[in-house]
């Protein structure tokens, strides 16, 4: 193996491929050939290095010098002053202090542990960190039921929003007797603000196949797919890199280890609807037809794609299996709450001053995640909401900052974890225009199936545009949380049932900023 | 293993059957929970959530027609709650539907106009959100009116599953989401086959006929035309229902009466046709059974079939029988053996048929229908509007005196009249086949196996013949056009050899067409079918060979069936269409 005084991580993720990424690589590489340090020094392409609106950045190691918002005339500056002169170009790198106050939380890692550090499209650094151990191990040492015992035992929950618990999931489907049953992964991921599995994909794509090809065992499913959102284009670039690379190392396909166990995996490209990311609609879509919601019962564990017994599941969901089966259900309930073990990956959007992502244990408080990993207000301007688990979240109050984030304690709260984004918003923020916006998406995702949604969804809309206006009265923000609640109780799928959320918490909790607008 | 269920419906303890939903239990029981998109002919969708129940331990209520009962389930079907809720959800539709009633075609039919009154919603709390969407009238048999649709999906869930047509789907999303054709490019210019059962089915005005009815008050109110009207079978089976009458029973007399009160200058019948269709189709079939041409023989009354056969099965045109339908037969006959005997001006003449049925008004208009020179038949009304008639002209319909149709072409057969019901024809064909080929009378002229409203109905028949021996004809019967696709996907893969099949485009066959009136169901379509198996079964005459007025015009006018005449009359050709849009292609048959 060939030995390198310093290894550049240079972050190639779709914002940073939008950027220009792929140019400064090849400056990058040109300048250290020209000053004779490619030999000495390597250039490693991996996913996000964790923060945002950061443009294109890079880690220097060992010294761990994080440069940002690079372009290419910056290369021959870096190249001379840092990789010959020993000196750190300042102006280039983001506030060490930062950096150094959490260290983005790898140590405590379980989905995004390699992520940034590894190159994604390489299986080899993958098994490298221990990667398909796992497989190997459910495989060759564990009967389907230990599995899924397991993952009972870990209290792993739905990652995708609900936080159903994933054992007790698969222990419905991994008994029933089909000629086929199918593994789903959830990667449609279309909650505004959202973007974790998007992470996981595109910085550890073999860790997603791991956990699917674990989950496709334990539940007897011989073919599983990714049903993956297509604006994810290099997600789905990297995913079929890797499902090709785990042809040819054995891993998948037929017979895998001499077990006798065959298992395929497919790429389904989503084509942009909100909707087919409520797992009967995505079944509905991955048959070919329109992405309406199916009613349940029956529940696709038992009757789903083309009526096989179907688990859907969720990529953050599923990429916490390796580490439970190769650390067992005990060391992964150490991580989280009791009622909600493992950790977690958010999203930190809005004005705070490093915008990004972390993964922490379940149950870390908003203040934390706000103030720690996201660097704190931006500005110093004070804060005002966060928008919690995206549009069909909830709006929390500086009052409800120390609220840990796990889904049985936000429940308490009658608010909701959702998929992990955090929309933070300061005191310049308008809560009657943040609804408008989320009745707006509504509106505009609603599939048009079912009359609660349908036609509710139009009539929020066109409420709070009437507040807007400044025609709006007191009973209008009644009759919107009538309305909404009218819609909890009969939409036909969450779409539908979920306007109540944002509606409620934001006129609730911040009245004021619709007492100002209305008569 | 124990098939029944203890449930708690409001209280109350009761057993029924496992595997019902809470919808049909309830109504089992007695309790007829509301919904405006659930229809026991279909395939509940739940989509206008009306029907919600509470459920013991459900955080949220239960949509009623899609909920599987369990043992033990506690439901609850009126509360405050539910009570709320159902009157939102109503307030909700109102508020984005064109509420205009007393101009509306369902009036006093209308399911969202029954529910909003029971729920006695006085004003709605919603403001309107209605969009201003253009009517659609791109059809000659059906009108949409997308401001009306309140997106039950029962149109949808008939036209793909019960009748595989597809020619229906929903476009975009949420709010504006429209059912309409494929690109929105409107009925006419779509692969509907036009027969109406999403009229039947919609519980609004948004599906409905393309009216004559003002067309043909105007040549009725018009001195220098002379109106002849001809009735389709199934007609005479449904005006009792309409008129508060014993509907076991055909009215067959009075709608003769009404006819003429009406001002029509000559009441004839469709069955006459009907009768004349059976010595050509039977003709044909017994000509291809001797010279070995080709089989199964198919036959083509209804045009929703021909369309559909045209659109998805171009390849087995040959199959299907060359004969018009009775309507265009008659229409035919009308402008010219009919205007020769009389010596009337065909060009005077304006020819009207009554009909069960939307597609045929698409028939009437097809350009090859004019053999007699003339547009064969000018109006075609839908039993619909044919009772709006009666009522609008003030007739008392069910005092009125019978009376009898006009000679010529109004004589009929009991064979003529089964025409209106599944397996009618085959019946009616059988009849005069096994005479024409054996010189005797069936022994029994009661087909049973083809009757009822079983999808598929199959039959082996003996005719024990004087030229070839004992025949084995086998027989199949489909109505509604999934069946018919499934029965053309047999024919072919060839794993049965059928000689001949009868496929009606709608459900029970005429007596469920698409003209017949809103709300009907698959009962109710029975009953009709019923009714004109008592009329047939009380005749004289029950075989169309004995029609006096056929043999009439073969002896006087067309010789013989499948004549040179006839063939140029009664006769006609195929062609081949868009899987786009229903556009002929090509012609794949060629008419003689």
């Amino acid at each position: 193996m060939k030995f390198y005084r310093s290894h550049i991580l240079i972050s190639v993720d779709d914002v940073s491929l939008q950027a220009g990424v792929k140019e400064i690589i090849a400056v990058l590489k040109q300048e250290l050939a020209k000053n004779a340090l490619d030999d000495e020094i390597n250039v490693l392409e991996t996913g996000t290095l964790g923060h945002f609106g950061t443009g294109i950045s890079m880690v220097v190691y060992p010294e761990q010098v994080t440069y940002i918002n690079l372009n290419k005339d910056d290369i021959p500056e870096i190249i001379r002053e840092h990789f010959l002169k020993g000196r750190p170009v300042r102006r280039l790198m983001m506030d060490p202090s930062f950096i150094r106050r959490y260290d983005f939380n790898y140590k405590n890692r379980v989905v995004l542990k390699n992520s940034g550090i590894i190159n994604p499209e390489d299986i080899e650094e993958y098994i490298g960190t221990g990667g398909y151990e796992s497989w190997e191990k459910a495989l060759l040492e564990m009967k389907p039921e230990q599995i899924v015992e397991e993952v009972k035992k870990s209290g792993l929950q739905g990652r995708g929003g609900a936080g159903f618990p994933t054992g007790l999931k698969w222990s419905f489907t991994a008994p029933l007797e089909a000629d086929q049953k199918f593994v789903v992964i959830n990667a449609d991921e279309g909650e505004p603000g959202t973007f974790k599995d998007r992470l996981i994909m595109e910085g550890d794509p073999h860790l997603l196949l791991e956990g699917l090809m674990i989950a496709c065992y334990a539940v007897g499913a011989t073919k599983a797919y990714i049903y993956i959102r297509g604006e994810y284009k290099l997600c789905i670039q990297r995913l079929q890199k890797a499902i090709d690379q785990a042809h040819e190392y054995g891993l998948l396909g037929k017979n895998i280890f001499e077990s006798g166990f065959d298992l395929d995996i497919r790429l389904m490209i989503g084509a942009g609807a909100y909707i087919c990311g409520e797992e009967t609609a995505l079944i509905e879509s991955m048959e070919g037809n329109r992405g309406n919601p199916r009613y349940k019962p029956p529940f696709p564990g038992v009757e789903g794609a083309w009526k096989k017994p179907t688990v859907v599941n969720n990529v953050e969901t599923v990429s916490n299996v390796p580490a439970i089966i190769k650390n067992g259900a005990k060391w992964y309930r150490k991580l989280g709450t009791a009622n909600c073990p493992g950790t977690k990956v958010f999203t930190i959007l809005g004005d705070v001053t490093q915008p990004g992502l972390c993964e922490v244990d379940m149950g870390t408080s908003l203040r934390t995640i706000i103030e720690q990993y996201g660097g704190g207000m931006k500005e110093g301007k004070r804060f005002k909401a966060a928008l919690v688990g995206g549009a069909a979240g909830v709006l929390l109050p500086d009052s409800m900052l120390d609220v840990n984030m796990d889904f049985a304690n936000l429940k308490e709260y009658a608010a909701v974890l959702g998929s992990g984004a955090i929309l933070v918003m300061n005191e310049d923020a308008d809560m009657v225009d943040m609804l408008y916006s989320i009745l707006r998406f509504f509106q505009h995702e609603s599939c048009g199936k079912c009359t609660p949604c349908s036609k509710g969804t139009q009539q929020l809309l066109t409420l709070i545009n009437k507040v807007r206006a400044g025609e709006g009265s007191k009973e209008d923000l009644d009759t919107m949380i009538l309305l909404a609640n009218a819609m909890f109780q009969t939409s036909f799928c969450a779409l539908g049932q979920s306007p109540i959320m944002p509606v409620k918490s934001a006129i609730e909790h911040f009245r004021s900023d619709f007492e100002k607008r209305i008569n | 293993m124990d098939s029944k269920a203890k449930i708690w419906l409001d209280g109350k303890e009761y057993q029924v059957s496992k595997d019902m939903t809470i919808l049909e239990a309830a109504r089992e029981i007695g309790i007829n929970i509301p919904t405006l998109c659930y229809h026991k002919d279909l395939t509940p969708t739940g989509n206008c959530g009306v029907c919600v129940v509470e459920v013991e331990k459900s955080p949220t209520p239960k949509r009623a027609c899609v909920t599987p009962i369990w043992d033990g389930m506690k439901i609850k079907t009126n509360s405050k709650q539910l009570r709320s809720l159902r009157k939102t959800l109503v307030e909700l539709i109102l508020s984005n539907h064109d509420v205009a009633c007393p101009t509306c075609d369902q009036n006093e039919k209308c399911e969202l106009q029954a529910m909003a009154y029971l729920m006695g919603i006085e004003e709605t709390s919603f403001p309107s959100i209605l969009r201003d969407l253009p009517l659609d009238e791109s059809s000659h048999s059906i009108k949409r009116d997308p401001k009306k649709c309140i997106s039950c999906g029962r149109c949808l869930t008939v036209c793909s599953e019960v009748q595989t047509v597809n020619a229906l789907a929903q476009n975009g999303r949420g709010f504006s989401e429209v059912i309409t054709t494929a690109f929105d490019r409107g009925m006419g210019d779509s692969i509907c086959v036009n027969c109406g059962q999403c009229t039947v089915y919609c519980p609004t005005g948004a599906l409905r006929e393309v009216g004559a009815k003002d067309a043909v008050w105007d040549a009725l109110l018009d001195d220098d035309k002379y109106v002849v009207v001809q009735e389709a079978p199934a007609v005479r089976a449904m005006l009792a229902e309409e008129f508060d009458m014993d509907i076991s029973k055909v009215t067959v007399g009075k709608m003769y009466a009404a006819l003429r009160k009406l001002g029509f200058d000559r009441v004839f019948d469709t069955n006459f046709t009907a009768d004349l269709t059976i010595m050509e189709e039977g003709t044909e079939l017994i000509e291809r059974v001797k010279s070995g041409g080709t089989l199964p023989l198919i036959t083509s009354c209804s045009p929703g079939w021909i369309k559909f056969m045209e659109t998805y099965y171009p390849d087995l045109a040959d199959h299907v029988s060359t004969c018009k339908s009775p309507q265009q037969m008659f229409g035919a006959l009308v402008k010219t053996y009919f205007a020769e005997k009389e010596n009337i001006d065909s060009a005077k003449i304006v020819s009207v048929s009554i009909m069960p049925c939307t597609a045929k008004k698409y028939e009437a208009k097809r350009p090859e229908m004019q053999d007699s020179g003339y547009r064969d038949v000018d109006y075609v009304l839908t039993t619909r509007e044919f009772v709006k008639m009666i009522k609008e002209a003030g007739i008392d319909f069910k005092n009125l005196p019978d009376e009898k149709a006009d000679d010529l072409m109004g004589q009929y057969t009991g064979a003529g009249t089964i025409f209106g019901a599944t397996g009618g024809v085959m019946e009616a064909a059988v009849r005069s086949a096994f005479f024409l080929l054996t010189g005797e009378n069936l022994p029994n002229l009661d087909l049973e196996a083809v009757r009822g409203m079983q999808g598929i109905k199959e039959a082996t028949l003996k005719i024990p013949t004087k030229e070839l021996g004992e025949l084995e004809v086998n027989v199949a019967v489909a109505h509604g056009l999934g069946n018919a696709r499934m029965l053309m996907e047999k024919v072919k893969s060839g794993e049965k050899n059928y000689h001949f099949i009868e496929i009606m485009a709608c459900p029970g066959g005429c007596v469920g067409g698409g003209g017949q009136p809103y709300g009907s169901d698959m009962a109710g379509r029975a009953r009709r079918g019923e009714a004109l198996y008592n009329e047939d079964r009380d005749m004289p005459l029950r075989q169309s060979h004995e029609n006096p007025g056929v043999q009439l015009i073969y002896k006087d006018y067309l010789q013989s069936p499948g004549s040179k005449k006839a063939h140029k009359l009664l006769h006609t050709y195929y062609f081949k269409r868009s899987l786009f849009n229903g556009d002929a292609e090509e012609e794949v048959t060629h008419k003689h």
